[in-house]
This record gives structure tokens, sequence and C-alpha cells, in this order.
């Protein structure tokens, strides 16, 4: 099995299934939706037999494969996976279906097409799984750069309030980034000796100066993309305005490019700027986590209260990559998955209080927890995974990156550690506004607040719930997977973990 | 002197220990997801699973009791292993471990008998009972891991359930308040036990009970002051301790069986359990030590005072559980022998304090929900099962003979005496002190409630005893009140000689007062506490708020910690944030809109030589032209090279 084309057949797979939803008429939106979802299920499969087929300890580096594409250039169709982006590739494959079943009536508020809505969110898959399969520069940046498109058109065409404002704003500072990595993009092919692949630029030595502003090119596309403080205003106003799944999608997956980016192309490839530029991605990274929980706390959106919460969940992931162990490394992975778990989970959840209530804003909620207990049980749910709770998955991502920081960077971990009690403050006060207190009457004469979850939103939640609770207690598979690739992205850059400063006791006894 | 921690591999009977984290979580589970489904008998479900527990739990202890080495672990599987962390799902079953069990199903599963009759009107059992079986098998993890990590998966799981129970009428503003605070307050410590574990992973690379403990000795004294100090950050945020104990007392917002069960029984008794087991971090620097003691001897005070103040009957209840869980952190603090005596202390209040908080919960069930005692009185004679049951309860928590409190606590104070120089004057001084505050506000407490003329609102004709599943409960639970610290005192300390660092082997100082007038002087302070509430109160009371002098007013504020809280982190922390909510929309946002605007303006400008006119095109173009070329002779030149 490990001889078939996986990387390539599930990046070309959605594009497929999107023409053929995009062609389907107009007027049988179901028959859209269902081919969608049972082409996305499709993936998922391919995507399930591929983890299956992936081996943790053989190569970093599997299921390559490599195409021709302009050999003047040096450019190819190349795909490879490392454990890193497997897990990525597994939480996209996932995700998508989900967020088409959690999209069924999304489009139809809107006067636009609905094929075309689900067509969009295919593309945006074919994209997404592209960006996390190439292993050639310059077909990532191709990827990075189109993975806008569709996500324009569906924050645009089908967002909410000041939706194109949203979208321009997104697809502006999303390009102004990629136009500072196409620079470094470039840079790097010439220092590299003209060849996009990553395999040959990783064994390249660049000059130390050189070597930082491709750095930077790479990095501020990254951070943008993360996005990390102060690059982060476009997200909320995205996230805000985009409809619930596609806001999911965003913030689950799209995001986590600017992370994966980092630890893929950054740290392999300019391993001394990574390191002379440490201090200040941490400091971005802390100041994310505390500026943005503040932020969360603040809010009366519920989308933008969750867009604000994940960055300063990124702003754990930023730490965890820039401290350089095995431990916060593997955890800023596992925190890139199980943060698009869980924040998937609360947005998708979210939009369906908002589809009941016809309003985003906190103010319009209190008390729902009477009308509608089952879905209060699951906001409250998504938010404890949120928060990192034991239990949930994200516990382990984001003890494991506290953890790794502390061996090399104690006061960050302390002031990183302290947006625990933040981030309990802005999930704990968003259930109290929304589903505790007494009840707002203006939520009893909302049709929708009567209706709990539906059979097709409980078979949306429960994959979720179900995969963050398997994963908080036996996250064994996943770290399994990502444990070498992290490890080998370590030894690029030339850190090895601190040995305990006392010495292991294990070791004493020896 | 340096003992090692050894554990052996559970087998046999013991191989199956982890069924009793499993069957409270299995039962909180099936009792979540089906919903209503299991309305009709899910609280049976709930009593039965602490029931099999508990049993389960004696069984274990037996088996225990007779091996040689009484700390047995087994790894059920691995749970974080990234480089050198690994971490196990582990469980450790010792001695200390099994009391714990015992006292958490034990009082628990009466508990929950009560509470199948105190719910029984509440449209909400089922989730209830949900709560407190998930509440239960937190409890159960947090003493049973063999980690760090383990203790910490229970502690925060236990400060869910706690949040769940606290807002459990979550339609009440209040008691969703009460339990975000709650949370938010635990959450505190939670940081400082996470930071805590993180210092053991960096110094001695192992979160494991064993090892670590094995290890402190090659701790540098600022490491181990460090460490000491952020575990006890967590302690006080889980026990209601100085400076995190302004959420116990709001925690009263859930229903009664939870005050009995959490804020008295168990959860508040994780503090006491993380520093007893961790005692050889704590005895291993005296500062640390101190620090502890200090912290006990302040909020057993600080208890004291506020506990004589209150006038709502849970609340005084709560206040005594802060303040006789500073007399556990008092014991934990002194070290050696006294680590046993704190947890004898835990065991007798687990039983006098459940006691009495289920019997305020039998004077509102009769009394149309009413806590002000200056409501109620001459509830003796129509409440008689709730009156003599409450009666051991208070005779116990004020340390009368032979009642268990004068077993559990009177040690503790003779150990306060123990210590060094002037220190022992000022903590034995603090003990007996807040020995007779304790009988004068729980005396207070009970003439208000049962004696005295009735001050009872008009709605109330005729006070009725509680049913049978509530008064049953009521008479075992007195009976432990009564004999649990006889039958405790010395058995316990025994019985945890086999923990790990809690043999008590290293003597303590002589007494500066003789043993037995130090006995004489507790009970004359708590005569004479009593004595005087007695007195005072044996007429009743103003049924209105009186003026008060500076002391009062201040208790009655809970000597202004809420307003210190508020004004020096509530309302800066709101300011804050919306300070920057502004930041952020006007300032980055701004800055990030500002460019694009003048982009579109530069932009704008920039058409307008899109003239369309080719002479003009063409003149860019030379222009564009000559400074290319002269660029390329700059360089051939050498000018810029």
């Amino acid at each position: 099995m490990s001889n078939f084309p996986f990387l390539s057949v599930l990046t070309v797979a959605p594009l497929v299934g999107a023409l053929i939803v995009a062609l389907l008429p107009r007027r049988r939106p179901e028959l859209a939706k269902q081919v969608a979802f049972g082409w996305s299920l499709l993936v998922l499969a391919l995507s399930v037999i591929m983890w299956i087929t992936f081996q943790a300890n053989g190569d970093r580096f599997q299921f390559r494969e490599s195409y021709p594409w302009i050999p003047n250039w040096g450019v190819n169709f190349t795909f490879a996976t490392d454990g890193i982006a497997l897990v990525m590739l597994m939480l996209i494959a996932v995700l998508v279906p989900l967020v088409i079943l959690a999209s069924w009536h999304d489009a139809e508020s809107s006067k636009r097409s609905v094929p075309v809505y689900f067509a969009l969110l295919l593309i945006l898959e074919c994209t997404m799984i592209g960006v996390f399969a190439a292993a050639d520069v310059f077909l990532f940046y191709v990827f990075f750069e189109v993975m806008l498109v569709p996500m324009y058109f569906l924050i645009g065409s089908y967002g909410g309030h000041q939706r194109q404002y949203a979208a321009v704003k997104f697809f502006l500072y999303s390009l102004v980034g990629g136009l500072f990595m196409l620079a470094a993009v470039i840079g790097l092919w010439v220092v590299g000796g003209k060849t996009f692949d990553w395999q040959a630029l990783s064994q390249v030595d660049i000059s130390t100066g050189t070597e930082r502003w491709l750095f930077l090119g790479f990095f501020l596309a990254f951070a943008i993309k993360a996005p990390f403080f102060p690059f982060h205003t476009w997200l909320p106003d995205a996230g805000g305005a985009a409809p619930a799944g596609a806001a999911a999608l965003l913030v689950g997956v799209l995001d986590k490019v600017g992370t994966f980016g980092i630890l893929r192309y950054c740290l392999p490839l300019f391993p001394e700027a990574s390191k002379w530029f440490a201090p200040w991605a941490l400091a971005l990274g802390l100041i994310g986590i505390i500026y943005a929980a503040l932020l969360a706390v603040g809010q009366n959106d519920l989308k933008r209260l969750v867009s604000y919460t994940s960055i300063a969940h990124f702003g754990f992931i930023g730490v965890g990559i820039f401290a350089f162990t095995t431990q916060a490394g593997t955890g800023a992975v596992l925190y890139m998955l199980n943060h698009g778990l869980a924040t998937g989970l609360l947005f998708l959840v979210v939009g369906m209080l908002i589809a009941r209530r016809g309003s985003a804003l906190i103010s319009d909620f209190g008390g729902a927890g009477k009308l509608v207990p089952l879905l209060a049980g699951v906001l409250f749910f998504a938010g404890l995974a949120s928060l990192a709770l034991p239990g949930t998955a994200p516990f382990i991502s984001e003890f494991l990156v506290l953890i790794g920081t502390f061996t090399t960077n104690k006061p960050v971990a302390v002031i990183a550690t302290v947006g625990i009690i933040l981030a309990a403050a802005y999930v704990l006060w968003m259930i109290q506004r929304t589903t505790q207190g007494t009840l707002n009457p203006a939520l009893t004469e909302s049709d929708g607040m009567r209706r709990d979850l539906s059979l097709r939103e409980k078979v949306v939640v429960a994959p979720l719930i179900a995969l963050i609770v398997l994963l908080g207690f036996y996250p064994k598979p996943v770290t399994d997977v990502i444990n070498p690739a992290v490890r080998a992205t370590m030894q690029d850059v030339g850190r090895t973990d601190p040995a305990p400063t006392v010495g292991s006791v294990q070791e004493a006894a020896k | 002197m340096e003992e090692t921690v050894e554990y052996a591999q559970a087998s046999g009977l013991l191989g199956s220990v982890w069924l009793l984290v499993a069957i409270p979580l299995v039962s909180a589970a099936i009792l979540l997801l089906l919903g209503r489904r299991a309305d009709r008998w899910g609280h049976w479900l709930g009593v039965a699973a602490i029931g099999a527990a508990f049993v389960l739990g004696l069984t274990y202890f037996f088996q225990l009791s007779g091996l040689e080495n009484k700390s047995v672990e087994q790894n059920l599987w691995q749970f974080i292993s990234v480089g050198d962390f690994k971490v196990d799902f582990g469980l450790l079953f010792d001695p200390l471990a099994a009391v714990f069990v015992l006292l958490i199903t034990g009082v628990g599963f009466l508990i929950h008998l009560y509470a199948v009759e105190y719910m029984a009107h509440d449209e909400g059992r089922r989730r209830f009972f949900a709560y407190f079986n998930l509440f239960v098998a937190a409890m159960l993890l947090l003493v049973l891991g063999n980690n760090y990590v383990m203790l910490y998966f229970g502690w925060e799981g236990v400060g869910l359930a706690s949040y769940l129970l606290i807002s459990f009428w979550y339609g009440r503003p209040s008691a969703a308040t009460a339990g975000k605070k709650a949370f938010l307050m635990n959450r505190v410590g939670d940081a400082g036990l996470a930071i805590g574990i993180f210092v053991m992973f960096a110094t001695l690379g192992t979160t494991q009970y064993d090892e670590v403990f094995n290890g402190v000795g090659s701790l540098t004294a600022t490491t181990v002051l460090v460490l000491g100090l952020l575990l006890l950050l967590g302690a006080t945020g889980k026990s209601g301790q100085f400076p995190l104990q302004a959420w116990l007392p709001d925690a009263m917002e859930g229903p009664t069986p939870v005050s009995a069960l959490i804020h008295a029984a168990t959860m508040v008794t994780a503090g006491v359990y993380l520093i007893a087991r961790s005692n050889p971090i704590f005895s291993a620097n005296h500062t640390l030590q101190l620090v502890v003691v200090s912290v006990g001897a302040v909020t057993l005070l600080m208890g004291c005072l506020i506990g004589a103040a209150k006038d709502d009957i849970k609340r005084v209840l709560a206040w005594s559980t802060v303040s006789q869980i500073g007399y556990m952190f008092l014991g934990v603090g002194l070290g050696g022998a006294a680590y046993a005596l704190a947890i004898v202390h835990l065991l007798a209040h687990g039983f006098f304090k459940a006691n009495m908080f289920l019997g305020a919960g039998s004077v509102m069930h009769g009394m149309n929900d009413q806590v002000d005692i200056r409501r109620f009185g001459n509830l003796s004679k129509y409440m008689k099962v709730t009156w003599l049951t409450f009666m051991m309860g208070w005779l116990a928590i004020i340390g009368m003979f032979p009642f268990s409190g004068f077993f559990s606590k009177e040690p503790i104070i003779v150990a306060a005496f123990e210590r060094e120089g002037w220190t022992a004057w000022l903590f034995g001084g603090a003990a007996l002190l807040g020995a007779g505050l304790t009988a004068f506000y729980m005396t207070r407490l009970f003439v208000l409630t049962f004696h005295g003329p009735a001050r009872w609102t008009e709605d109330i004709e005729h006070p009725h005893e509680s049913p049978k599943l509530m008064t049953i409960p009521l008479i075992l639970l007195a009976i432990g009140s009564v004999a649990a610290g006889f039958l405790l005192a010395t058995s316990v300390p025994d019985w945890l000689q086999a923990t790990g660092g809690l043999g008590g082997q290293e003597e303590g100082h002589e007494a500066v007062l003789a043993h037995w007038l130090i006995t004489v002087l507790s009970l004359l302070v708590t005569v004479l506490g009593a004595g005087l509430a007695w007195m005072l109160f044996r007429d009743g009371t103003a049924t209105e708020p009186q003026p008060a002098g500076v002391l009062v007013t201040a208790a009655r504020r809970n000597l202004y910690t809420d307003a210190f809280n508020e004004a020096v982190f509530e309302k800066p922390g709101v300011f804050l944030t919306r300070a920057l909510v502004y930041l952020d929309n006007r300032g980055i946002d701004g800055l990030v809109n500002g460019l694009a605007a003048a982009v579109g303006g530069g932009s704008g400008r920039l058409r307008r030589l899109q003239t369309g006119f080719v002479r003009s095109y063409a003149t860019s173009i030379l222009t564009g032209a000559l400074l290319v070329v002269a660029a390329f002779l700059a360089v051939q030149a050498g000018w810029l090279a």
C-alpha cells in the first residue's frame, strides 16, 4: 500500500468532487449537499488508510511523489508527508465532512447558489491538503496563496454582517504576507542552487545575514497566517463574518498553515536564524497568550470571542515551537490538532446557537440552558476543551508545551501558565452570559430556541467530542506519530532537550 | 536517616484498584448520556455506584493491611511519553490513599443516600447525581494517582465537578457567579501546582511520587522552598485557605448535600492530602514549614472571626470549615508526628462536618429553605433527630471531651506548643484562641437554631422532621462524630506509619507547657467560649441587622478580603480588558486600516499618472531605461562595489 500515491490523489480528489458538485443544477441543492458529504467521506476513508499505512518509526518523510512541472526553474509537483503534516491532513479529513454536515442549511439564507457553497468547501479542502502535502517550496507557496481564494468567496459571498470588509481584509492581509514569502522563496531559490526541493534546500548553507532575511520573509507570512500578535486583527473580523462552518475550517485548519510553515520551513531551512529570532518569537507568542485572552474576556460577539481565544491558543503554539524541546515541540503540534478539534467544535456549536437566535451577540442570550440543555451542554464541553481541562485532548498539548518550555525558559513558561487562568475566565464568563442566569425573555419568543440539537447536529458534534475525550486519555497513537518528526526538526535546529538539573533519578539508580 | 520510598506492584485483588475510579465515572457518564430516560432510577444508580466503591474500598483496605509493603502501585497505560517526559496513567494504593478512599466513599455514600430524598423534588436530580459521581471519581483519582500529573488530573476534575455542583441551579445568577468564582480561584491554585510539576520535571526529570521523594535530598534548599510554595499555592486554592479562601463560603449556593460532600468532607481536604503526600518535600525545608504553619494559623483565626459574625447557617458552617482546615494545615505544617494528627482531624472533621451540613439541610427542609439563624429557634422541640444529631456534631467540633474533636484537635494544639522558641507561643496561642472562638460561634449557631424562643417567619406553622432517608445518614454520621476521634486517634497514626515519610519518628521539641496543662487550657477555653455564647444567645437575638463595632463589621464583610480582591484584581482586570478592546480596535486594527487607507489613497493618486497619453508613457520608459543603463554603468565601473 505504501506505493499508492496517497498525497496527490488526496489533493486532487476534493477538486474533482468540487467540479461535480458545482456542475449540479442549482435547483437541486439537496443532491449537491449529499454528493459533497459523500465525497468528503471518501477522502476521509482514504486518509484513514494513509494513516494506517504510515510507519511512525519509519523514514521522516513518507509517500514521496514527484512530477516535473516547470523543469527550467526546477519546479516540481513534489509531495511528501512527515508525522506533523500527516496529523494535519487527518484533521482536515475529519473536519471537512463534519463542517459540510453542520453547514447543511447555512447557504440557504443567502441568495447565492447552494451547490457552489459546497463546491467551495471541497476546493478549500483540496488546497488545504495540498499546502500540507507539498514538499516543494514553490508548490507550497502556490497552495498557500490559492487557499485564499475559496475562503475569500466563502466569507465574502456567504458570510454575515460586514462580510465584504472582512473578506477583503482577510485576502489583502494574507496576500501581503504571501508577497514577503514570495520574495523569500525566490531568494531561497537563488542561494539554494536554483531548486525548490525541500530536501535539497535543507542541506544548503546560507550566510548569516541572508538567512535572517529569508527567515523573516517566511516568518512574516506565517505570523500573519497563524496569526500572531500584532498581525492578528484580521482574524476576529474574518472569523466573525464567516459562516460558522467556514470559520471552523479557517481557525481550525487554515491558520495552522502558519505554525506548520514555521515548523517545516523556518526551523529546518534557517536553523541559525530561528535561534537568533527565537526570543522575539517567544515574546510575540507570550503577548498573544495574555493579550488575546484578555480581549476574549471583553468580547460581546460569540464568533469574535472564539477567534480571540484562538489567537491566545496560537500564542501557546508559537511558544511551544520556539522553546526548542521535544516536549514543547510535540506539544505544539498536538496543540495544532487538538485546537482544530476543540475550536472547530466550539465554532460549530456557537454557529448552531447563532442560527437559532439569529444573533451572535452574547447580550442577546442569557439562560439559554433552560431552553436547549443539550446544546448548552455541548457548548460547555467545547469550552472545557478550550480551557484545556484534563480529560480533554487540549490539556495534554498545553501541558507539554508548558513543561517543555519550562526546561529551557522558565519565565516564559511561568507567564504562559497565567494564560490557563485567563482561559478559564473567558470560557466561564461566556458560558455564564449565554446559558446560565435568568432566562432572557427574548429567547423564549425566538422559534429556533425551542429546538434542541437535531439528529444531524448530534452526528456533527458526537465524533468531535469522542475524539477529544479519547485523545485526552490516550494520546499515544498521535504523539507517537508526531514525536519522531519533531525530534528530527529539533535536530535540524541543533537543539537537544536539557537534562534534569539534578540528574535523573532513574539514571542515578542504575 | 534518609529512607527511600519503594512501591510494590499491585497483584491479586489489588490489581483492580482502578475500579474505584472507573465505577463512579462510568455511572456519571451513563447518567449524563442517557438523559431524561434515566430520570426515574438515575439517583439509585448513583447511590449504588458509590456504595459499590465503598465496599470495594473496604476490601482493598483489608487486603492492604495484610501486606508487607503497604504501598502498591499499578500502571494502567502509558499516558504521555515524549522525550524524557514519561507519565503513566498509574495508581498508588497505600495507607494514606486507603484512608482517603474510605472517607470519600463512606461519607460520600451517606450523603448520596441523603440527597436522594433531599433532591426528590428537584427536576434535575439525575443531573445532580451525575455531577456527584463525577466528583467522587475525580476525587478518588486525585488521591489514588501515583504521580503528580495524575494528581493534577483529579485535581482539576474536582474543580470542574465542584463548579458544576455549585452552579447546579444555574438559573440563579448568584449560583452561576459563585461557581465561576470557585473555578477561577481554584485555577489560580492549579497554576501554582502546575508550575510545581514543571519544577519537578526540570530538576529531577520525573513526576512519579517515589522518584520525586527520593530525589528531594539532592535539591538545593531554594528549589525545595520554591517547589513547596508552589504546591502550597495549589493546596490553598483547593482547601479554601488564605489567600484563596473567598470562593468557599460562596460555594454554599449549591444544594446542601454539595456543601456537605464537597465543601466539608472531601474536596477541601485535597490540599491537606497534597501536603501530607508531599511530606518529604515539606519536611525538607524549615522555612517552608513555617509558611504552611502560618497559613494554617492565619486561616483558622480568620475563619473563626468571620464565622462568628455570619447569620446564614450554611455560611457559618462554611467558615468553620475554612477554620478547621486551618487546623489541618497547622498540623501538616508542623511536620513529623503532626502529619498523622492532621489526617486524624481531617477524618473526624469529615464526619462531624458532613453531619452538621446535612443537619442544616434538614433544618432548611423543615423551614421552607430558610437559612437565617436569626429566624430559627426552639427547633429542638420539633426536629428531635436533627437536633440530637446536630448536637453531636457541635460537641465534636468544639472539641468537648469525649467527642471526636477533642481527640483530633487537642493533639494539634499540643504539637503547636512543641515548636521551637517563641513560635511555640505564637502558634500554640493561636490554636488555643481558635479553640475558644470555635466554641463561641458554634454554640451561637447551635443555640440560635435549636433553642431559645422561636423567631420564625410567618409562613411557617409547624416545622417538620425530615424523612427517614435523611435522618438515617444523620444518625450514622452522628455516631461517627461521637466515636471517630477516640477510635482514630491511635489507630490512624499507626496505620499511616507505613506511608512513605509519614512515620513521624522525628521527635519534636519539648512543649513549652506541660501536656496536661494544655489539655486543661483547651478544655477551659472551650467551656468559656461555649458558656459565653450560651449566656448571650439563650434568649434569642434580634431578627434585624444590628449596628456593630469595627471588628464585627469587618468580620461581616469577610475581613474585607472580598473588597481587596475586587479592588486589586477584579476592577483593574475589567478596566484592562476594556482598555485593551479599545486599543485593539482603534490602535492596532486602526493602524492596519490606516495603512490600507493610505495605500488606497496612494494608488488613487498613482492612478492619475495613467493618463492614457502615449507620450507620457514614452517619457517614463525613457527615464526608466536611462536609470537602468546608468545603474549598469555604475556597477561596471565599480562605483558601488
